[in-house]
This record gives C-alpha cells, structure tokens and sequence, in this order.
C-alpha cells in the first residue's frame, strides 16, 4: 500500500532531481543541455521551498521560490546571449572544446 | 490515497523526464523532455497547494525559457554537435562523484527521517487564495527584493541584448 506522503518525501525527490541536473553539467559536452540541466537544478530548490512553504503553512518559501525563478529567467537569457556570440566566433557548442583560457 | 497517487505520478515524470532530459542526442528532444519535466514540478505545486507558482511555472518555464531554448537551438547549429560524443572525457569520475553524494543524501534522509525534528504539518490552512496570501506577503515584507529582482531582470534584458547583438 502507498504510505502517505510526507514533507520527506518531497526532500527525496528535491535530492534526486538535483543529482540528475549535476549529472548533466558534469556529464554532458553540448553547452544547450548543460544550460537545461542547471534549469532542472534550480527547480529542484524550489520543490524544496515549497514543500517547507506548505509545511510550515507560511508563505516565505513560495515568496523564495518567486525569486529563484526570477534568478533563472535572468540566468537563462544571459547564458544563451553568451552562447550565441561565443557560437559566432568559436562555431562550437561543445563546452571542452572552448579551451581558450587553457595553456 | 489519491494525494499519493499524483505525487508518484508527478514524481516520475519530474524525474524521468529530467534523465531523458539530460541524456538525449537531439537538444530539440532534451528541451521536449524538460517541458514534461518541468509540468511534473508544476503538477507537484498544485498538490502543496501552490496554485500561483503553478501557473508562473507554465507561463515563466514551459511558455518563456523553453522557447528561448528552442529558439537559441534554431539559431546555433547543432547538427555537428549532435553527430560527435555526448558526454566529455571526465563523466565517469562525474557519474562517481553525483553516485557517491546521492548515496551519502539519501543515507542521511533514511536515517534521519524519524529523527528530523519537523514540527508536524500546520493543521489549519487558512482559507484565503493563495495567490492573496503571496501577494500580502510580496508587497508589504518583501517590497524592496521586488524591486531589486526588477532591477536584475532589466540588467539581465540589457545583458542578453549586448551578448547577443553583432555590433552595437
């Protein structure tokens, strides 16, 4: 039979979908999918924020989790901004292949 | 019962739609997969009764950064991406060190679940919308990171422009 669900519950799943999103930075080369990955990262604080939100029956969580959201529009913007000029000058999406700082 | 029901459901597509999300070839694919994962997260503020951040997640999420993805995926090519490796030299060392944080995670949370000392659940929710308590909360003790939030979405537009722009 299913257990009811708990404010734990929500923690388990916060924990795991915030592995799969570093598994994604850490794994992948192509630097769209990283970019998705760290939206999947940000999402899993906010399940967190909103699970103690709901806990607690106060608002500040959800109030939070407005905030991360902002944070991750403006995160998104800028990041595909800068992949679009470094695409015009390297013709690369592949993050290891951009080494110019490397010596 | 049924409150169990939708929260398996949802979990297993936040996460099944997450790991496909990360592990398709075709990045048109990847951001299909994010939509359903992102629904699934949405799906699970509805059921902790946070209607308003349900619909920011549909309209900011799935209607404003999945198509900014979409859009960036059309003007980049990404065909030669998608012909070569997926994963860079380094992912099984990654894979260990996500494997070796997840099991110590996951450890704490079993063991620590009867322990953790969380006040039970507040009984008595309040019978305002929820869009009407965020919205007293937002605009009385949170006015001025509001405000600022506004300021780092107009440096962010700024930003994106200049990035993006050939010449200014």
């Amino acid at each position: 039979m299913l257990t009811p669900v708990t404010t734990i519950h929500y923690l388990a799943l916060s924990a795991a979908l915030l592995l799969i999103g570093t598994l994604g930075v850490l794994m992948r080369r192509n630097i769209v999918v990283i970019l998705m990955s760290i939206e999947l990262i940000l999402n899993a604080v906010n399940i967190n924020l909103v699970a103690f939100s709901r806990h607690f029956d106060n608002m500040y969580g959800q109030i939070f989790a407005m905030f991360v959201i902002a944070v991750a529009v403006a995160e998104a913007a800028i990041g595909l901004g800068i992949l679009i000029a470094l695409f015009r000058n390297k013709t690369t999406v592949l993050a290891d292949e951009i080494d110019l700082l490397k010596w | 019962m049924l409150d169990a029901i939708f929260f398996y459901t949802f979990a297993a597509l936040t996460l099944g739609g997450g790991v496909l999300c990360i592990t398709r070839r075709n990045a048109v694919h990847s951001a299909m997969w994010l939509v359903v994962s992102l629904l699934g997260v949405g799906g699970l503020y509805l059921l902790q009764r946070a209607e308003f951040l349900f619909a920011v997640q549909a309209v900011v999420y799935i209607g404003g950064i999945v198509v900014l993805f979409l859009f960036v995926i059309m003007l980049v090519n990404l065909d030669e991406a998608a012909r070569q490796r997926q994963f860079n030299r380094q992912w099984l060392i990654g894979l260990g060190a996500v494997a070796l944080v997840g099991a110590e995670v996951f450890y704490f949370l079993k063991a620590g679940a009867d322990t953790l000392k969380l006040p039970p659940p507040a009984g008595s929710v309040s019978t305002d919308g929820n869009t009407e308590r965020l919205a007293d909360v937002l605009f009385s003790e949170y006015l001025l990171p509001f405000e600022v939030a506004s300021l780092l979405l107009l440096v962010a537009i700024v930003g994106s422009v200049v990035m993006a722009k050939r010449r200014i």
